[in-house]
């Protein structure tokens, strides 16, 4: 064999790998999906989606549950986080030491494993401001543990906003709210909005911070935002581990179908909005 | 003898250390072209964004001397800087228009100013984009993007958007460099019509621009202001040498 022969024969087999690696991937991805699907879906009924918890169990209390916890978590977190990357972009120095600050900060905030913000979260709310276990500790919680990721997206969306549009706006008179409001936010409304959905998707797969936080009372629809709860995601694990595995598997099923909901809003949003806002630099 | 809109004495700015502006010191005269001419990065546009206060978004800038504006200090503190951006209007190089219909666009201006009544808007938009020559090619289309406009007519709309403000002085910033030449023709055709009431600052990397649509030219170089008359004279008998060499192409 010649060299360029030998190199093409490299080529081929690298190649050969590669597409053969891609489609383990693939059959893990669709493995895993068909196989929850398969397990799942026989078992899901009106009892366990929205019947009572009694002799069968239902996971009415947790769809309340990730619901209540991902709109808490949203609306405390998505001001902050939005308000923190306005002023970072639109009211500091690029090179200033507060946004390096800052930005370390967030860095490592988003490092921590959940689990330490479960615990923060259940010795600051569930026992030191004597919450007990209660939704609103919890959605608090995880408002705290999206911040970095909504504050970093915003960020990133804020940034994109063409420059020649803010000077355009103040330009004709436009005050520095007027721009912000105006041009500034609309243009980079489909990226905040983005990343507020996938914030919601890390809430609504999150356990953790759950655990310790929320209490995971599987059996009562909670009363208000002070009472115990739970979530999707543990009652995924309370039935595995309590010898319910059909009701894991079903509800793991309707966990997926959230998440796959999720995504898919993520990206027509960006669809809807993205249009435009990039075409001039 | 006109009055002068802006009046420049004693100019200098720097941009952290680094000077832009050297002592400049120049009027401007009301309801005239002029044109700022010089080699890229002698000035001119940092020249043009003293007069409505651009320059403002820059944190290391640092200016001093003069500037009149309708006989007021620009720099005076407790200086209105929103009042200013109204009777001083500007023009980018780049189209910018906003990423919302061609109707938004124009009525950004009005709506800072408090106008809400839709037929109020509604006659400062036709006007303007009559005044702006882009009436007829864009009336069907008035809540259609911006941004499907061609490169000329999104420069047109800036013109309007920028009318709809009513500012009394217009500053360009070689607003037709980016544009194919029959919309360049369009755009100094307009100007040389809108120059009956406003005052027009424009600043221009192209001499043969400067020779057709303005009635004085400044020559910049290194920051400082070389040569300012008319442009007849500016262009067939300068009295600096350095003016000579730029406009006969030797450098630039
Ligand atoms: N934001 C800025 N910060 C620092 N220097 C700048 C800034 N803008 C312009 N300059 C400098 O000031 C000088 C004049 O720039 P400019 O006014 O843009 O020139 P022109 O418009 O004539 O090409 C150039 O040397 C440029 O590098
Ligand atoms: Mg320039």
């Amino acid at each position: 064999m010649t060299r360029h022969q030998r190199q093409i024969r490299r080529a081929q087999l690298l190649r050969i790998f590669a597409q053969g690696m891609l489609f383990l991937t693939l059959l893990m991805l669709s493995g895993i999906v068909i196989f929850i699907l398969a397990s799942g879906l026989p078992h899901i009924n009106m009892q366990l989606l929205f019947g009572d918890y009694g002799k069968y169990p239902s996971i009415k209390p947790a769809l309340l549950g990730t619901l209540s916890l991902t709109l808490l978590a949203l609306v405390i977190a998505a001001p902050i986080g939005i308000g923190t990357a306005l002023f970072l972009t639109e009211y500091t120095r690029t090179r200033s030491h507060l946004i390096r600050a800052i930005r370390i900060a967030s860095e490592t905030l988003s490092g921590i494993p959940s689990i330490v913000y479960g615990i923060f979260g259940y010795l600051v709310f569930a026992v030191a401001l004597g919450f007990k276990y209660s939704l609103l500790g919890g959605g608090i919680t995880l408002a705290i543990m999206i911040l970095p990721l909504v504050v970093r997206s915003t960020e990133e969306s804020l940034l994109a906003v063409p420059q020649s549009l803010r000077e355009a706006s103040l330009a004709l008179g436009a005050s520095k709210v007027r721009m912000i409001f105006t041009i500034v936010l609309p243009c980079a409304m489909s990226g905040i909005l983005t990343s507020l959905i996938l914030a919601a998707g890390r809430v609504i797969s999150e356990s953790a911070v759950l655990i310790l936080t929320i209490g995971m009372v599987v059996n009562k629809m909670p009363e208000s935002l002070m009472s115990p709860g739970t979530s999707l995601a543990l009652d995924v694990y309370y039935f595995g581990s309590n010898g319910y595995p059909e009701q894991a598997a079903a509800t793991g099923v309707v966990l997926l179908i959230v998440m796959i909901g999720i995504n898919l809003l993520a990206v027509f949003l960006g669809k809807v909005f993205g249009k435009g806002e990039l075409m001039h630099g | 003898m006109g009055k002068n809109a802006i009046s420049v004495k004693d100019c200098n700015l720097h941009y952290g250390s680094v000077p832009a502006l050297k002592n400049v010191t120049m009027d401007i005269r009301e309801r005239k072209v002029t044109a700022l001419i010089g080699p890229s990065g002698c000035g001119k546009s940092t020249f043009l964004r003293i007069f409505n206060r651009m320059n403002d978004l820059i944190e290391s800038c640092r200016i001093t001397g003069e500037i009149l504006v309708e006989g007021n200090d620009i720099y005076a503190s407790g200086v209105d800087v929103i009042q200013l951006r109204k009777t001083v209007g500007m023009v980018f190089q780049k189209p910018n228009p906003f990423p919302m219909s061609i109707y938004d666009n124009i009525a950004f201006a009005p709506r800072t100013f408090g106008i809400r009544k839709k037929a109020e808007l509604s006659e400062i938009i036709e006007r303007t984009l009559y005044r702006a020559g882009l009436w007829y090619e864009v009336k069907d289309r008035l809540h259609q993007s911006a941004l499907g406009l061609s490169g000329g007519q999104q420069q047109r709309l800036c013109i309007a958007r920028a009318l709809a403000a009513e500012p009394r002085i217009l500053l360009m910033d070689e607003p037709t460099s980016a544009l194919d030449p029959i919309s360049t023709g369009t755009i100094e055709a307009l100007i040389m019509e809108l120059k009956a009431e406003y005052t027009i600052v424009i600043v221009t990397h192209n001499m043969q621009q400067a020779t057709r649509i303005s009635d004085k030219t400044a020559f910049f170089l290194l920051g400082e202001l070389v040569e300012y008359g008319g442009t007849q004279k500016v262009f067939s008998n300068p009295f600096d040498g350095r003016t000579e060499s730029y406009i006969t192409g030797r450098f630039g």
